[in-house]
């Protein structure tokens, strides 16, 4: 099949999708965004983490068929033309990425919370980013990251 | 992997950022499983579905005949060694006659498209004679069981005898202790690319731990010399172990020998836990024999590992186990027995904390039992029997650099405690947390203690070296030095710290971090806690080599003696201003290779175990404190504080990140992390089912650093990725233990171990 979405403000397209691929593999593999990570591929990880028409998905759990006709945002595209991201920014300056394989679904989260909540507690912190699994920093620089980026936000 | 720098300044204890850093952020960093080239095709395998059975026969013709497949392969096509392994070369690339786990690779299948291929593969036929499988480790060594591997089933045992043989103490505790299968759960799954050259060769582009290592396998298997399979550094998504045996290197290879083809692999979540080694379960049989102070007067310990089919590393984690599986005490008379067996269940491996991590819950555990018989503090006792430099191990080593046990475990228990709870409490800091199964009810507070000892790079006369090569030359008017090593960056932060090596050393900005491939020499494994000390070394004598040739040319084009680099500039002895080093170096690169061994080991003696078996000991303690909801089971890790003696913490904020993250893993282990397997069957491959910490799990954390500088390591530096995983488990079993009065003599600790 052939499918057509907004990715990042672009217009994409793809053809001969299989029906089982996912919204996360046809992203990685057809449309040459691989930034969205494949850690688990079943929804538990949050590393392939997108916005789907602003609301953050696992983009494996999204059928590739199902983003047609969908604006979807992914890490690749919350930098803006003036440089990094709050968020992105906050991540490198904290030391929140180390192999930073889970670095793009916690961003697109946490890009997510400080929408909503700009100064959020460490209690809403941490139950914002249950879905995110890190297996290397141990979490406590990236509840740093959080905080710096909240914090940047306030100034802005 | 693209070549690497930032503008960013920082020598040896700065915190420079990492240069990789907004590339990960961006999403643009090439991890392996992102790679991707034109007329690429997709790999997959075919794993046994039993833990033990022979092969009568495959027949591939219908899944060749898939539209789409380009090759499908079995041992049958394998042009080397059909063997491959990190000690004993005993696990075929491909299965043979027989299959002694399940998910045993066993055929391969190249097509067009991951799920044609995955299809394909499914319409392999094999036929299997079902045979008994070893799945009780505990039996491996009795005369009536299966037969795992033709040599028999014990794979390393070790002894070691010290003191009295026949020991008594007015004070004797015993325990047995049990520790699950942990798996090490990088994120980012085995994956990589093969590229043949169209002369008969290839380039591989693989997440590893040691791509020299990986190299000499691929190589022996598909009989290639090595300058013809070239291997490369892709992005790593983590390691901690699970990436020193080889996962998808052979097969990519192979696949892509066959079809011509480039070869893409990458292992879904699930084929993740069957295509890598876990941490070997353990069993554990230990007694202390005190003084009624407390005093150690003897230890014996009986240690087995599981090591399931294939021997991977067992042999230097039954080393590390029986040589450090005491901890960081001093104990007069010593009977220990540590042994690793093949069985047929899923094989097991590296892991953070090799060996030492399964001991250190019994040995802590039977500590603390000590302290309660004798009436001593569980601290106090700790100090009171912990090495202190100069001190002799149970092999007979003299600790020959700082051993601060006393002062680590004291130090964390003069961290401020969390606030004691108080009127209605946030769910979410309660077990149970957003589920709302307590509003503080039945939940009770317990502290815990732990202190472990762990060495540091390879051990018992392994020739341990890493190669690193240092350029230096004029780009765009300003010196520029790339630095070049095979050592592999997982995401520890080597890379950064390599950039601080040579700033410091050649007193420049700008470094670039050459990509990491097999075009240098070994960098040895990222493992054992060892790059920062062994490939840190190699790269502080080649810039050393760098520095010196520089400055050998400036004194013959000088005529200057005794010149020094300062900065840009060359100076004399006195300090004037002789030249600069744009004058000096021209259009000419100044470039160093030095292969750099650290401080030899030697084999134990194999009756006592004597002798001086590692080069290097770090050292750590843990004060975990925990809420338990002894109705329900359930406990919530309140703060998880930690000492470690780090030698010099070359980038502290890498550090800390390290200690942090080393130490949610050890507290996985206590809590939640089990591979459980059945009848040689794993149950729970999948994050569904294997549970890591969340942010929601992970306490807040105080780390307090010691820096006491090896005067053998390079800028005195220890090792500091192992030690938080070893110490941090049994705190928080401790204090569970403490909090509930339950014996809890298994980790993970259960729901049902708690209320039952």
């Amino acid at each position: 099949m052939r499918i057509e979405l907004t990715v990042n403000g672009e217009h994409h397209e793809a053809d001969d999708v299989w029906e089982g691929e996912s919204l996360l593999y046809a992203l990685r593999e057809r449309l040459g965004l691989p930034g969205s990570k494949n850690a688990c591929e079943q929804g538990e990880c949050g590393s392939c983490t997108v916005y789907m028409d602003g609301v953050p998905v696992c983009s494996c759990l999204v059928a590739a068929g199902q983003a047609q006709g969908r604006d979807v945002t992914t890490v690749e595209g919350l930098a803006g033309d003036d440089g990094l991201d709050p968020v992105q920014q906050a991540f490198v300056d904290c030391g929140a990425v180390q192999c930073g394989f889970c670095t793009p679904g916690f961003l697109v989260s946490t890009h997510d919370l400080l929408a909503r909540n700009p100064s959020p507690s460490d209690p809403e912190i941490r139950e914002a980013l249950a879905g995110n699994l890190c297996r290397c920093t141990g979490y406590e620089k990236i509840l740093d990251a959080v905080r710096a980026a909240a914090s940047a936000g306030a100034q802005a | 992997m693209t070549s690497m720098e930032t503008r960013t300044a920082g020598k040896i204890g700065d915190s420079p950022l990492r240069p990789d850093g907004t590339l990960k952020v961006t999403g643009e960093f090439a991890y392996s499983s992102d790679l991707w080239h034109d007329d690429m095709c997709w790999g997959v395998t075919l794993r046994s579905p039993h833990p033990h059975a022979r092969i009568r026969g495959i027949d591939v013709s219908a899944a060749l005949a898939v539209p789409g497949v380009h090759a499908v392969l079995t041992h049958e096509d394998v042009p080397g060694l059909n063997r491959v392994g990190l000690e004993h070369l005993d696990q075929p690339a491909l299965a043979e006659d027989v299959v002694r786990y399940q998910g045993e690779p066993v055929a391969l299948v190249a097509a067009d498209h991951p799920e044609t291929a995955r299809r394909a593969a499914k319409r392999i036929v094999v036929d299997y004679e079902e045979l008994p499988a070893l799945t009780d480790p505990r039996r491996a060594l009795h005369d009536d069981v299966p037969q795992v591997q033709p040599g028999g089933n014990l794979v390393r045992e070790l002894k070691i005898r010290r003191g009295d043989p026949a020991p008594t103490a007015p004070v004797v505790v015993a325990l047995d202790f049990e520790v699950g299968m942990q798996d090490q759960a990088f994120l980012g799954p085995e994956s990589g690319l093969a590229v043949p050259d169209g002369e008969g060769g290839l380039d591989l582009y693989v997440a590893t731990q040691w791509l020299h290592v990986d190299q000499q396998q691929v190589c022996r298997v598909l009989d290639l010399p090595p300058e013809r399979a070239r291997l490369h550094l892709a992005g790593v998504g983590g390691a901690f172990g699970g990436r020193e045996d080889l996962s998808i290197h052979v097969h990519a290879c192979l696949l892509a020998m066959h079809t011509g083809k480039p070869v893409k692999m990458s292992y879904a979540r699930d084929e993740s836990f069957f295509g890598h080694v876990h941490r070997h379960p353990a069993w554990l049989r230990y007694e202390f024999g005190a003084s009624q102070e407390g005093e150690l007067v003897y230890a014996k310990a009986d240690i087995l590992f599981d090591g399931g089919a294939y021997a991977s590393s067992t042999t230097a984690v039954v080393g590390n186990g029986g040589t450090l599986g005491l901890g960081p005490y001093n104990i007069p008379s010593v009977t220990v027995d540590a042994r690793g067996v093949y069985t047929n269940n899923p094989p097991c491996g590296a892991m953070r904390g090799f060996g030492c991590v399964q001991a250190a819950f019994a040995h802590e555990a039977l500590m603390d039992e000590l302290a309660d018989r004798v009436g001593v503090d569980r601290v106090e006792i700790r100090a009171r029997n912990g090495m202190r430099e100069g001190d002799l191990n149970i092999t007979g080593q003299v600790i020959d650099s700082a051993a601060p046990v006393a002062e680590l475990i004291r130090t964390v228990r003069d961290l401020p405690l969390p606030p004691e709870a108080q009127g209605e409490r946030d769910i979410r800091d309660l077990p149970g947390g957003a589920a709302n199964s307590t509003h503080g009810e039945g939940v009770v507070r317990g502290i815990g203690y732990a202190v472990t000892y762990k060495n540091v790079g390879f051990s018992e006369g392994f020739d341990d070296y890493s190669t690193a090569r240092v350029r230096l030359e004029m780009t765009g008017g300003e010196p520029v030095a790339t630095v070049h090593t095979a050592a592999a960056e997982v995401g520890q932060g080597l890379i950064t710290v390599e950039q601080q090596i040579c700033r410091t050393e050649l007193g420049i900005e700008r470094v670039v971090v050459h990509p990491k491939n097999t075009m240098v020499g070994s960098g040895g494994s990222t493992s054992a806690s060892r790059q920062t000390y062994v490939t840190g070394g190699a790269v502080k004598a080649a810039c050393e080599a760098v520095r010196a040739s520089v400055l050998a040319r400036a004194a013959s084009a000088l005529g200057a003696t005794g010149p020094r680099l300062d900065g840009d500039k060359i100076v004399s002895a006195s300090g004037e201003v002789l030249a600069s080093l744009a004058d000096v170096l021209g259009d000419e690169a100044v470039e160093e290779t030095v292969e750099w061994h650290h401080r030899p080991t030697f084999p134990i003696d194999p009756e006592t175990g004597q002798g001086i078996a590692h080069v290097q000991y770090a050292f750590s303690a843990h004060r975990a404190v925990v809420d338990v909801d002894v109705e329900l089971g359930l406990v919530k890790v309140v703060a998880l504080d930690t000492a470690q003696d780090v030698g010099k913490a070359i980038n502290p904020d890498a550090v800390v990140g390290q200690i942090q993250g080393g130490s949610a893993q050890g507290m996985g282990l206590a809590l939640m992390e089990e591979i459980v397997v059945t009848d040689g069957k794993v149950r729970n491959p999948s994050f569904t089912d294997y549970l890591i910490p969340t942010i929601l799990d992970m306490p807040p954390m105080q780390v307090k650093v010691l820096e006491y500088a090896d005067p053998h390591a390079p800028y005195g530096v220890r090792g500091v990725g192992e030690p938080p995983t070893i110490s941090s488990g049994p705190a928080v079993a401790a204090a569970i233990r403490a909090a509930t009065g339950k014996a809890l003599r298994r980790v993970p600790v259960r729901p049902e171990h708690i209320t039952l």
